[in-house]
C-alpha cells in the first residue's frame, strides 16, 4: 500500500495542495496564526509546502488582548524560530479606535470584536486571502463553508449565495475589494490533528497538557482565574488538574478537567470524551443556536 | 485506514437526513451536547430524537426545513475515514449538489420503495456519473412502509438497470433499507431474508476506490520554488501534485507547451529526496536543465502523451443564472493553466428526464449538454473517461469572475 492511502497522507496533501493553490493565485494572502493547535499544524504544512523558499506570506494574529500569555509567549517563539515574518493586529485598538463597546456580561467575548481588527488588518496590509485553520466538524455553520469561501467589502460570508468548487479545481478570481478566506484542514476532524501532530511531533504550548490552575465554576464549566476574571464572594473556586481543548481568550475559555501528560493521553481523552469541543470549551458559543453563522455574516473568520 | 467520500441525493422527503443522522448516530459520532440539542428540538411524540435533525446547519435551512447547501459530516470505523456530503435535494439548490458530487467517490442515491424511480432519481444519476464518481449505491429506502417486499425492490432494480447504459459508473451495488427503522443499515435485518448483500455500511467499509496511480502520469507544475538566497543559490524546484500515474528519478519527459524534452533529476517530498512519487502526492521536481517552466505547465513522459488541441469538445453543467452565451469570451482553467476560450457551438442537451438527448435551444442554470469551443492557446489534457485528473476544467466568468460551468473533454 502506498503512503498516499494513508488518511493522515491524505489529509495531508490537500491542504499543502491548498496552500500553494492560495501562494500562487493570490498577490497578497496572509496565514492568521493564534497560537492554537490548529494554526500550528497549519504553520507545519506551510513548512512542507514551501521549503526551502520563504514562506510566501506573513503570519498574522489577531490579539484580542485577553489571551493566554503562554499562547502569546508560544506565538513568538514560533515564528522567530521559524524564522518568518508576524504582523500583530490588536482588538484593544480597534476598542479605541472605534469607541466599541464591550461585551457585558460576568465572561465576556471579544470573539465578535475580533472582526474590526480582522478587517482593518486586511485593509490596511491589502490582503486579498488569509489562510484560516477552521475545520468543518467544529461547528454547523462552518460545515458548510467552501475552502475559498468568498468574502464582500465588509468581509461578509453570504451562505446562500457561495460559488461553485468544482473537483479540487479551485477559483481564486475575486472582484476588487473583495477577499478569500482560506481553509486548507477543513476536512481535519479535531482527533486527525491530534493524530498528525503525534505523528511528527509537533510542539504546542503547555496549556493543552494537564497542569494545575485555579478555576471558578461557572455552570459545571471551569473558568480559570486570571487578570480578567477574579473570583466574587460566592464563587466556589478550586485547584485542579486541566488542560485546554481549544485556546481562546481567557475570558471565555473553559478548561477541561485532566491528567493527560503526553499527546497519546490527549488522543486517548478525546477518544473517550462524548463532548463536542467548542460545547465543552466556548462559553460564547452557546449564546444561541446560530451564533458562529450570524458571526460569519458579520466578517468573523 | 484510508478515506471514502460520498454524498448522498435524494427527493426531499426521501429520507436523506435520518440516514445520515443514522450513520453518525449508529457509528457514535455524535457528541453528547449535540443530542441534548435534539432532544429539545424533537417535537414528535413517541420519539426521542428525531435523528434529521442533525445534519442542517444554517437558519435559513432550519426555518424552511430543506438542505440549500452542502454540509460536510465525518466519522469513521475502525476500517476507515468517513466524509460525507450531505447535498440538497432540490432542483433549485442542483449547483450545490454538484459541489458535493464533485469531491466525492461515491454516491448514494435514495428511492422511496413506495415511489420507484423518480425524474430526481435520475437528475441525480446524470450528475454523479458525468461529474466523476465511479462507485453508486440505490438504496431503497422506506422498505419497511412496502412490507419489505422483494418484488418491490427487484422491480425498483430493474428499472435502474435500464438507465445503466447511459451512465458512467463501473459498480452499482443495490440495498433495500429503511433509515428510520435501521434495517440493512449497520446489521443485517431479519425482515428482509431474501436479500444477501452486505448492509449499507459494510459496503461503504470494504468498496474499492478506483485509484489514479495506474493511469497516465500528469503533473502540472503548481508553485515554482526558487529560494534565491546564498544556502539554495541553485536551487530550483517544481512543486505539485502528481495528478495521475506516477514519476521516477530518471524519467524522460516532454514539457508542454514548450515541448522540450529533458529528465527528472531528482525528487523531493517535504525537502527529503524520494525515488518514486504517486498520484496524490505533493512534491518537488527536478530537471536536469535549466528549463524555463511557468505555473500550469505540463510535465508527462515521452511515452504517455496527452491530447493537445485548441478545438475543444467538451460535456458541460452550467452552474450560473446568466446562461451560457455562444461567441462569448470565457476563462478556462485546467487545473493550474488558465486560457480564453470562446465557445462555438452547442451541440446537444441531455434531457435526464426523458432520458435522451434533446434538440440544444440554448445551455441555462442546471442544464447539461455537450459543446464545442476555440481556446487562444493549446491545451494539454485527457478525455474525462481515460483520466478523471486531467479530462475536467471549470468555466469562469470573465466579468464576475464566477465558477459558471464545469467541463468535462471528450475525446
Amino acid at each position: 500500500m502506498s503512503n498516499s492511502t494513508h488518511y493522515l497522507n491524505q489529509l495531508e496533501d490537500e491542504a499543502i495542495y491548498i496552500l500553494r493553490e492560495t501562494a500562487a493565485q493570490f498577490e497578497k494572502p496572509a496565514l492568521l496564526f493564534s497560537g492554537g493547535k490548529d494554526s500550528i499544524v497549519l504553520v507545519h504544512l506551510a513548512l512542507k509546502a514551501f521549503r526551502p523558499g520563504k514562506f510566501p506570506f506573513p503570519l498574522v494574529h489577531i490579539d484580542t488582548g485577553h489571551n493566554f500569555p503562554e499562547a502569546i509567549a508560544f506565538r513568538d517563539y514560533l515564528a522567530n524560530q521559524i524564522g518568518e515574518k508576524l504582523i500583530v493586529a490588536s482588538v484593544e485598538e480597534s476598542i479605541k479606535k472605534y469607541n466599541l463597546k464591550e461585551t457585558s456580561g460576568r465572561f465576556p467575548s471579544r470573539n465578535a470584536l475580533q472582526t474590526y481588527a480582522l478587517l482593518d488588518a486586511i485593509q490596511d496590509n491589502e490582503f486579498d486571502a488569509c489562510i484560516g485553520g477552521a475545520r468543518r466538524d467544529e461547528e454547523k455553520a462552518r460545515a458548510k463553508e467552501r475552502i475559498f469561501s468568498v468574502r464582500d467589502d465588509f468581509g461578509q460570508w453570504d451562505p446562500k449565495l457561495q460559488r461553485p468548487e468544482l473537483w479540487d479545481i479551485l477559483n481564486g478570481k475575486v472582484q476588487k475589494g473583495h477577499n478569500v478566506r482560506v481553509f486548507p484542514i477543513s476536512n481535519w476532524t479535531e482527533l486527525d490533528v491530534w493524530n498528525y501532530i503525534q505523528k511528527y511531533n509537533i510542539e504546542l504550548p503547555n496549556l493543552y497538557f494537564a497542569h494545575e490552575r485555579e478555576c471558578i465554576v461557572h455552570h459545571d464549566k471551569l473558568v480559570a482565574t486570571s487578570q480578567f476574571i477574579q473570583p466574587l464572594q460566592d464563587d466556589t473556586v478550586v485547584n485542579e488538574k486541566v488542560r485546554y481543548r481549544t485556546v481562546g481568550d481567557m475570558t471565555c475559555t473553559a478548561a477541561v478537567p485532566s491528567t493527560a501528560a503526553t499527546i497519546q493521553d490527549i488522543i486517548d481523552d478525546i477518544i473517550q470524551t462524548r463532548v463536542s469541543e467548542r460545547g465543552q470549551t466556548r462559553l460564547d458559543d452557546q449564546l444561541s443556536e446560530a451564533a458562529m453563522e450570524d458571526r460569519k455574516k458579520q466578517g468573523y473568520f | 485506514m484510508n478515506t471514502l467520500r460520498f454524498i448522498t441525493a435524494g427527493n426531499v422527503d426521501d429520507g436523506k437526513s435520518t440516514l445520515i443522522g443514522r450513520l453518525l448516530y449508529d457509528s457514535d459520532s455524535i457528541h453528547t451536547d449535540q443530542l441534548g440539542l435534539l432532544e429539545k428540538q424533537t417535537k414528535q411524540e413517541g420519539v426521542t430524537i428525531d435523528l434529521s435533525l442533525i445534519t442542517d446547519g444554517l437558519r435559513a435551512e432550519r426555518e424552511q426545513g430543506i438542505t440549500i447547501d452542502v454540509a460536510y459530516k465525518y466519522f469513521s470505523t475502525k476500517n476507515r475515514k468517513f466524509i460525507i456530503a450531505d447535498a440538497p435535494g432540490h432542483e433549485q439548490y442542483t449547483r450545490n449538489m454538484i459541489t458535493g458530487a464533485s469531491n466525492s467517490d461515491l454516491i448514494i442515491i435514495l428511492v422511496d420503495a413506495r415511489k420507484g424511480i423518480t425524474t430526481q432519481t435520475k437528475r441525480h444519476a446524470s450528475i454523479g456519473s458525468l461529474i466523476g464518481i465511479k462507485k453508486a449505491i440505490i438504496a431503497v429506502n422506506k422498505i419497511d412502509l412496502v412490507e419489505y417486499s422483494e418484488v418491490v425492490f427487484d422491480a425498483i432494480k430493474a428499472d435502474f438497470e435500464n438507465l445503466k447504459s447511459n451512465l458512467n459508473f463501473d459498480e452499482i451495488v443495490y440495498i433495500p433499507i429503511s433509515a428510520l427503522e435501521g434495517d440493512n443499515i449497520v446489521d443485517k435485518s431479519t425482515k428482509t431474508p431474501w436479500f444477501e448483500g452486505d448492509t449499507l455500511l459494510e459496503t461503504l467499509e470494504y468498496i474499492e476506490v478506483p485509484s489514479s496511480e495506474n493511469l497516465a502520469s500528469r503533473f502540472q507544475a503548481q508553485w515554482v520554488i526558487r529560494p534565491k538566497d546564498e544556502e539554495n543559490h541553485d536551487y530550483r524546484g517544481y512543486a505539485g501534485q502528481v495528478l495521475s500515474g506516477s514519476y521516477q528519478e530518471g524519467d524522460k519527459v516532454k514539457i508542454l507547451p514548450s515541448g522540450i524534452e529533458t529528465t527528472i533529476s531528482k525528487i523531493e517530498k517535504h525537502q527529503q529526496t524520494i525515488t518514486k512519487a504517486v498520484a496524490g502526492e505533493n512534491v518537488v521536481l527536478h530537471l536536469s536543465e535549466n528549463i524555463d517552466i511557468s505555473r500550469g505547465d505540463s510535465i508527462v513522459k515521452i511515452d504517455e502523451l496527452p491530447i493537445t488541441s485548441n478545438d475543444l469538445k467538451t460535456w458541460v453543467s452550467w452552474l450560473d443564472n446568466t446562461a451560457l452565451q455562444i461567441g462569448k469570451t470565457y476563462i478556462l482553467q485546467h487545473r493550474f493553466r488558465k486560457v480564453r476560450v470562446k465557445i462555438q457551438s452547442i451541440d446537444k442537451k441531455w434531457d435526464s428526464n426523458e432520458w435522451q438527448f434533446s434538440k440544444a435551444n440554448g445551455i441555462g442554470l442546471n442544464d447539461i449538454g455537450q459543446i464545442s469551443l476555440k481556446s487562444n492557446q493549446p491545451l494539454f489534457f485527457d478525455a474525462f473517461t481515460d483520466n478523471s485528473k486531467s479530462g475536467n476544467a471549470i468555466l469562469i466568468d470573465e466579468t464576475t469572475h464566477n465558477t459558471v460551468g464545469a467541463l468535462l473533454f471528450l475525446a
